[in-house]
């Protein structure tokens, strides 16, 4: 079972370390050419080796491409506030973390005036929902870091 | 010869393969109607268009996503024994079901038989199953199992690399419904205008709801013969040149992806693309019309050079020139593409190629490209990451 922090856990484990206070992506490295993925996986895309070990991604990157998700998703499968009635635009994207991979990612801003390509990102996680037993389920987004926005 | 001045000056041989008959249920949303019935509509269509019995029928290859399984339709069209082999390749389910034909022919198993397709999906977006893609829970609990947000992603990024415009995304939707209207099998047949485009709802930006296609209904037969038996169906025989179905490779950027490589790859459609115009012999400067995925408005732009017809950037200026217009230099999505008819999974690659067919034997009516077009390409792209294209040519 997933470890519950406070009032939180995780939308599934072994996608991201938790608990943590720098929350981190769990990926995999290829042991024969060196290919990191994400989420974690057996073998390798990219020569199709046999062996992976685990590996934490790092926290920070570059923005390299986004949109944002402007009606509600089916729910099923979406597990977030699916209702034409509350729904929020949430922003997607991918992350390029250098020197390791790009991944696919939630983004905490959903402002098309506010997202730019090659902006600097930091991960972070947000609550997705509330379960039934009343405890927020978390997932893992991309937020802006604050200096890069300035002196533009 | 004179065999050979009907093939574009290529010569026909024991293994060419030509498309004889073809047959179309008009797409859109059809209630009461089942996928079924639609595939069997059209299979009977495209019979009587070539002349044949089903009977005749050699060999089907059948393939549907999400309307029940094509080889069941035999209680309804006859039940003569004849090899029946289901396809479900995702979004190239129609490409790969037209490719299993194409084959058996070209080895000489069977002379005649049939590619046939058909979809009916639920309203909205498509419902991604993550377990069969491979992919964790946590993915479409978190929001990220939806096609449209990788579209909306490639071509935000491939604006920011190309300097492609907003009124490129609206050009082109704007052609599709102007096409579209001129095409009774469409589904959407009202032309709007680039502002009724671009100010449609944001779905995933940059792209608008009349930029995207829907998920929809409908269906398509091809009857395919042995080149040098296809007299016997029809005058106006149209020739398989290519057909090529790839998946990715490692660093292309691809629908349902949790990661991408830092390396670049350019992708399937392109390596689709190199081996079907090797395959045929001719180059993308040679084809006279073309059907090219336009899952949205900004696919069709990117998968215009994906496939060689310009290079990244160029189409900005081709599209204000009205380049890919009916009567342009290169007629693109001539019966208004995926925007105009919607997306149905198991019959939209062999739309495209019906559409070709029509355009090489001169009866696409309203809609026809002019000068005599001799030759016509297809492309399909879907998820995982695969590519189907055609080539034909008369």
């Amino acid at each position: 079972m997933e470890e519950t922090v406070g009032n939180q856990i995780p939308v599934q484990e072994g996608v991201f370390t938790w608990p943590s206070n720098e929350p981190r992506l769990i990926g995999s490295k290829c042991t024969s050419c060196g290919n990191v993925m994400f989420p974690t996986q057996a073998s390798c895309p990219k020569c199709s080796g046999v062996t992976t070990e685990e590996t934490h991604l790092g926290r920070t990157g570059t923005l390299w491409t986004w949109t944002v998700q402007g009606y509600p998703p089916k729910s099923p499968p979406y597990a977030g506030d699916a209702s034409p009635k509350t729904f929020e635009p949430f922003g997607v994207g991918y992350v390029e973390l250098p020197g390791e991979v790009k991944v696919e990612t939630r983004l905490t801003i959903a402002d098309p005036e506010e997202l730019q390509i090659g902006m600097e990102m930091e991960m972070t996680l947000i609550p997705l929902f509330t379960n039934d037993d009343g405890q927020e389920v978390m997932t893992f987004a991309f937020s802006p870091i604050e200096s890069s926005t300035t002196g533009e | 010869m004179s065999e050979n001045d009907m093939s574009a000056g290529t010569s026909i041989s024991a293994d060419d393969v030509a498309i004889v008959g073809i047959g179309m249920h008009p797409f859109g949303r059809h209630e009461g109607v089942s996928g079924m019935d639609m595939g069997v509509a059209a299979v009977q269509t495209a019979l009587k268009d070539a002349g044949a019995e089903w009977s005749d029928m050699q060999f089907a290859f059948g393939g549907s996503a999400a309307a029940g399984s094509p080889d069941t339709m035999v209680s309804k069209l006859g039940l003569t024994g004849l090899q029946f082999i289901n396809v479900a390749n995702g979004c190239a389910t129609g490409g790969s079901a037209l490719f299993s034909a194409y084959n058996t022919i070209k080895a000489g198993v069977f002379d005649l038989g049939m590619a046939v397709g058909f979809d009916k999906h639920e309203r909205g977006a498509f419902r991604v199953n993550t377990k069969a893609s491979g992919l964790g829970d946590w993915y479409g609990q978190s929001g990220m199992a939806l096609t449209t947000q990788f579209f909306g992603m490639k071509i935000n990024r491939y604006m920011h690399e190309h300097g492609i415009t907003n009124d490129a995304l609206a050009r082109v939707s704007e052609k599709a419904f102007r096409n579209g209207s001129k095409n009774e099998m469409a589904w959407r047949r009202k032309p709007l205008s680039m502002d009724e485009v671009k100010e449609s709802a944001m779905l995933s930006y940059p792209l608008t709801q009349y930029m995207f296609c829907s998920p929809g209904e409908g269906g398509v037969a091809l009857i395919l013969s042995r080149a040098d038996k296809a007299h016997k169906y029809t005058d106006t025989p149209i020739f398989l040149k290519a057909a090529v179905v790839r998946s990715r490779r490692f660093g292309s950027f691809e629908v349902m992806a949790p990661h991408i490589a830092l390396e670049h790859n350019s992708g399937p459609s392109v390596d689709a693309s190199a081996a079907a115009f090797e395959m045929a012999g001719i180059g993308p400067e040679d084809i006279d019309v073309a059907q090219l995925q336009d899952t949205e408005s900004g696919a069709e732009i990117m998968h215009m050079a994906e496939n060689g017809f310009c290079e990244h950037g160029e189409q900005e200026h081709m599209l204000a020139m009205g380049e890919t217009e009916i009567d342009g230099r290169l007629p693109v999505n001539t019966d208004g593409g995926c925007l105009a008819n919607g997306e149905p999974i198991g019959a939209s690659g062999l739309r495209q190629v019906y559409e070709n067919v029509l355009q090489l034997r001169g009866g696409a009516g309203d809609r026809q490209v002019p000068n005599n077009p001799r030759t016509a390409y297809t492309h399909v792209y879907g998820a995982p990451g695969i590519s189907g294209v055609t080539i034909l040519a008369r």
